[in-house]
């Protein structure tokens, strides 16, 4: 017996199975993440990566969680250790009266364990060996084994967990018949060998709802789809190949013509990241809808592309998958850290639309507006992901879209309107939006052409070093972008119950952390208003909320507080009313952090009213 | 001269093409450029190969990067879209526009910093890539726009105006695409332009990647003594294999050829190639021997001018890709976006 009482929870815990990469643990782990949704019951799911293909740690770790909390909550409840290498970490890492689940085939020293902790040893290796003579298999079914155990341990329903089974391989009687097979062989050793359930349990609910399981990346690139993206082309970097790799996916599915089988879609893996925007840029240039999808070395490499789009006025979609920076910095990790970069990205005055998707619903619906967001603004619009919506599945809404919805191709003067006598002037403002008219090569015999380039040119796009000429061109674009501020999506603020001097600022996949933060800090007595930043340009919103409040704090994932200074920089407010909340260890960020940061803040401000001391 | 607008009126008897277009209606803006730059004449010879095929100058799309060769696509074709982009990156920039609408031509000008230099990958990868498109370097072997300095063409030993020799070995981009792939290969001079002008025509009606290297004598930095891209230097070394004549929906017997020197192509628009051999042995059609006389040649210091190497029945990227015959920048809501019921029945295989 544990030396501490063993923790006691039903549907709020969380699992976490330390693996070898390469091992093949990622499906069986998946579907239990899978089973408990099945069970009613809300869970995310995270995986932990090394930037490597097989034989480095890796972990899963599953928040089980009927409130609802899709942010990852810190510390593990029970731990799945199948990993020597990282043994003594994982074991470390249990929370007191925790659980430790291992493969108890060969005997570990008493030194290997803890005292509050339960441990629990099933000899998968020897029930494995026992039942498979293949290597391979041995190695898939082990996984599935301990997947039986847990459902025993866990109070799961197995009849659930064979449904799955049965989906995964529907038409393979042979794989479908061996895997629940060997998920009764884990689950019968459990039940006969083991006391069963533990102090944790799944128990059926009804609070998933309608809600789908996806990973952001496969959101945005059906986004692409259905925002009428005609041209791909992308370079491989992680955590963003599988956007593209996802778009190709989809495109087999719902683009080909089903009279003659072609394709209504190009995708080019480029050479490198020059070559993907340079791709992206010709076929927007030529009236095509086009992206690609990168991560922070790739937006390094794009940024003179983004700096050609941005003055020539070509439109392009950029999807940035958020990696741990600098240089080549962490690759399997996340962060946010590409604000800066992407906002002011390129030499010269320059400034960028960017769009910040709080999880793959919306990562979907905004890759979708980002196509008309590009061709109305014609410029480069950054779709702000990162690894941990990205690569993650996440339980979110389902995807809606407008059947009676037209894309937006913006001011595009075809071969009628030029010969109605309409004045074109590629860089003429003729509706004071600062966004001109543009005609896609090709349009007319006579009239309409002009010479696309980055240097310096006239309002008919004339080459011109003209001081004046250079200004009056400087300051449309910054009218442009003025116009930018009421198309991209706005704002969304929540108030507290009562009437607070407080503020929260945050974007991005920090939005279940902070919501879930907000319950902690009120049982803590602190009361905060809430604004979700979901686009730059900055809508005015954002300097009334900031009006409002005597301090704001910008919560984000990143060490230099990116949107704060965005913030303090584009509404020229004093920076000591902003104060940064931030976490940048590459983990996504969590509740209890976010609350402790905040409430530590707030108990020091009551302790000496900063307004009160100065008067 | 640049300051002096150009006329907008021309003779009235001046000749016309089938379209009814006169040679007027090919030009572009004043040259900027040095005067008797040798990308003026390879200018002349686009706006001469494109009169002769009666292409309607708007359908074409004129793609360039960055220095002298790259400016040339404002001087010809003027009521054609022409984009000045990035150095080095007209490829990838032409492979994009190419993808979003099939049905344009596409002719892509650089220059060799712009190809062999900075450039080089993405040249390299647009001919691996079949891109349909007529590729010209306009190959001086220097930088003219920052005053002289070598560039990657530059001959080993030759010998820069300021005196400097140059240690560094050549790209010969001709090798490379003949390496890579690329499906028409040819080779010429600037000061030639009866030999260019039906080589960049062949080239336009070739479906695929079309490569042309035309060397193109920088006069303000290049054209001295001991440079291996002068005038003077490229007359005595040309050695072409073959002259040739572009013949679309003409009668190929009205040309006067002595037949037993005269090779015919046909290209996959239907298009002739009249073929008149100089070397009697050489086959256009045989990419290795290609690569070996180009080689051959080199070692004895000639610069070897003509077709080099055409496959008739080339793919492009399009039919690797097997897009739609549509241009994709046409395609709208109704044919691109799969629709609310698509989605459902996806949001409940999530679940």
């Amino acid at each position: 017996m544990p030396d501490k009482k063993p923790i006691s929870s039903v549907n709020d815990f969380v699992v976490r199975f330390a693996n070898v990469n390469g091992s093949g643990s990622a499906s069986a782990n998946e579907m239990f993440a899978r089973a408990i949704l099945r069970h009613g019951v809300p869970v995310s799911p995270r995986n932990i990566f090394p930037s490597n293909i097989q034989g480095l740690p890796t972990w899963y770790e599953v928040r089980v969680t009927e409130a609802g909390h899709l942010g990852a909550r810190g510390g593990v409840d029970m731990m799945v250790a199948m990993n020597p290498q990282t043994w003594d970490k994982d074991v470390a890492g249990i929370e007191p009266g925790g659980y430790l689940f291992y493969d108890s085939t060969k005997p570990m020293p008493s030194t290997k364990f803890r005292d509050d902790i339960t441990v629990i040893g099933v000899p998968l290796t020897a029930i494995t060996n026992s039942t498979y003579t293949d290597p391979r298999q041995r190695q898939l079914f082990k996984n599935i084994i301990y997947l039986g155990s847990l459902s025993a341990l866990l109070d799961m329903d197995p009849k659930l967990i064979e449904q799955l089974i049965g989906e995964q391989y529907k038409g393979k009687e042979k794989l479908l018949s061996s895997n629940v097979h060997a998920l009764h062989l884990g689950r019968d050793w459990a039940l006969q060998n083991l006391k069963c359930p533990t102090g944790l349990r799944v128990k059926k609910s009804d609070k998933v709802g309608d809600r789908i399981f996806i990973e952001g990346n496969s959101a945005a690139a059906l986004g692409a789809v259905y925002g009428g993206a005609t041209v791909c082309a992308w370079y491989p970097i992680t955590p963003s190949s599988s956007v593209a790799e996802a778009f190709t996916a989809h495109c087999k599915k719902y683009r080909h013509d089903p009279a003659t089988g072609k394709a209504k879609y190009a995708i080019v893996q480029g050479e490198d990241e020059l070559a993907s925007i340079g791709i992206v840029i010709g076929a927007s240039w030529n009236g095509a809808r086009a992206f690609t999808a990168t991560s922070g070395p790739g937006i390094s490499l794009m940024t003179e592309f983004i700096g050609l789009s941005y003055f020539a006025e070509i439109p392009a979609v950029i999807m940035n998958i958020q990696r741990a920076g600098p240089s080549t910095g962490m690759p399997t990790r996340t962060q946010q850290c590409d604000i800066i970069a992407c906002a002011y990205a390129s030499h010269g005055d320059t400034k960028h639309v960017l769009l910040f998707p709080e999880d793959p619903a919306e990562a979907f619906e905004f890759a979708a507006a980002a196509f008309d967001l590009a061709e109305r603004l014609q410029t480069t619009i950054f779709l702000m992901l990162d690894l941990d919506i990205g690569m993650n599945h996440r339980l979110c809404r389902p995807l809606k879209w407008d059947d009676a919805k037209q894309y937006d191709r913006g001011k595009v003067m075809t071969a009628e309107m030029l010969d109605e006598g309409r004045d074109f002037g590629r860089y003429l403002d003729v509706d004071g939006d600062g966004i001109p008219y543009r005609t896609y090569p090709g349009t007319h015999p006579t009239k309409g052409s002009y010479f696309t380039r980055g240097t310096s040119r006239d309002r008919y796009a004339r080459y011109s070093e003209e001081g004046t000429v250079y200004a009056d061109n400087m300051q449309r674009l910054v009218r442009k972008f003025e116009t930018a501020q009421d198309l991209v999506p706005r704002p969304l603020q929540a108030n507290a119950e009562r009437p607070t001097k407080y503020g929260v600022i945050y974007f991005g996949s920090t939005t279940p952390a902070m919501d879930e933060a907000i319950g902690l800090l009120e049982a803590r007595g602190h009361q905060l208003d809430r604004l979700r930043i979901r686009a730059f340009p900055f809508h005015s919103s954002v300097a009334s909320f900031l009006a409002e409040h005597d301090f704001v704090y910008v919560v984000e994932q990143n060490r230099d507080s990116q949107l704060r200074q965005l913030i303090v920089n584009e509404n020229g407010i004093d920076p000591v009313r902003l104060v940064p909340i931030v976490h940048y260890d590459g983990s996504p960020i969590t509740a209890r952090f976010i609350a402790k940061a905040i409430g530590d803040h707030q108990d020091h401000l009551k302790v000496t009213p900063l307004r009160k001391a100065m008067s | 001269m640049t300051y002096i607008a150009k006329p907008k009126f021309h003779h009235p008897g001046l000749k016309k093409n089938e379209l009814g277009y006169t040679h007027r209606d090919y030009e572009g803006k004043i040259s900027t450029l040095c005067a008797g730059c040798g990308h003026d004449s390879i200018t002349a010879s686009i706006i001469e190969a494109c009169y002769e095929l009666s292409i309607e100058p708007h359908r074409v799309a004129k793609i360039s990067g960055i220095g002298c060769s790259s400016k040339t696509p404002d001087y010809f074709l003027g009521n054609s879209h022409g984009f000045n982009s990035v150095h080095g990156r007209m490829p990838s920039v032409l492979t994009g526009a190419n993808l979003a609408n099939r049905d344009l031509i596409y002719l892509g000008v650089s220059g060799d910093g712009d190809s062999a230099s900075i450039g080089f990958g993405q040249f390299a990868h647009s001919i691996r890539r079949a891109v349909n498109m007529t590729y010209i370097v306009e190959n001086n072997g220097v930088y003219g726009l920052t005053k002289g300095q070598f560039s990657a063409t530059a001959d080993r030993g030759s010998k820069s105006k300021k005196g400097v020799t140059n240690t560094d070995n050549a790209i010969d981009l001709v090798a490379i695409a003949l390496q890579l792939g690329a499906t028409f290969v040819a080779r010429s001079f600037s000061g030639d332009k009866t030999q260019l002008v039906p080589l960049i025509a062949a080239a336009i009606r070739h479906k695929g990647a079309s490569f042309i290297d035309v060397i193109s004598p920088c006069i303000a930095f290049n054209n001295h003594a001991g440079s291996t891209k002068s005038f003077d230097y490229v007359r005595e070394h040309n050695d072409a294999v073959n002259r040739l004549d572009v013949l679309v929906g003409r009668d190929p017997i009205a040309v006067d050829y002595a037949p037993g020197t005269v090779q015919m192509v046909e290209q996959h628009d239907g298009s002739k190639i009249a073929l008149r051999k100089i070397d009697a042995d050489y086959d256009p059609h045989d990419r290795l021997g290609a690569q070996t006389f180009l080689q051959k040649h080199a070692a004895k210091g000639q610069i070897v001018t003509g077709l080099l190497y055409v496959d008739p029945d080339a793919e492009d990227l399009h039919e690797h890709l097997n897009t739609v015959e549509t241009p994709l920048n046409t395609l709208e809501a109704d044919t691109l976006c799969p629709g609310s019921a698509v989605l459902d029945k996806f949001n409940a295989s999530l679940r």
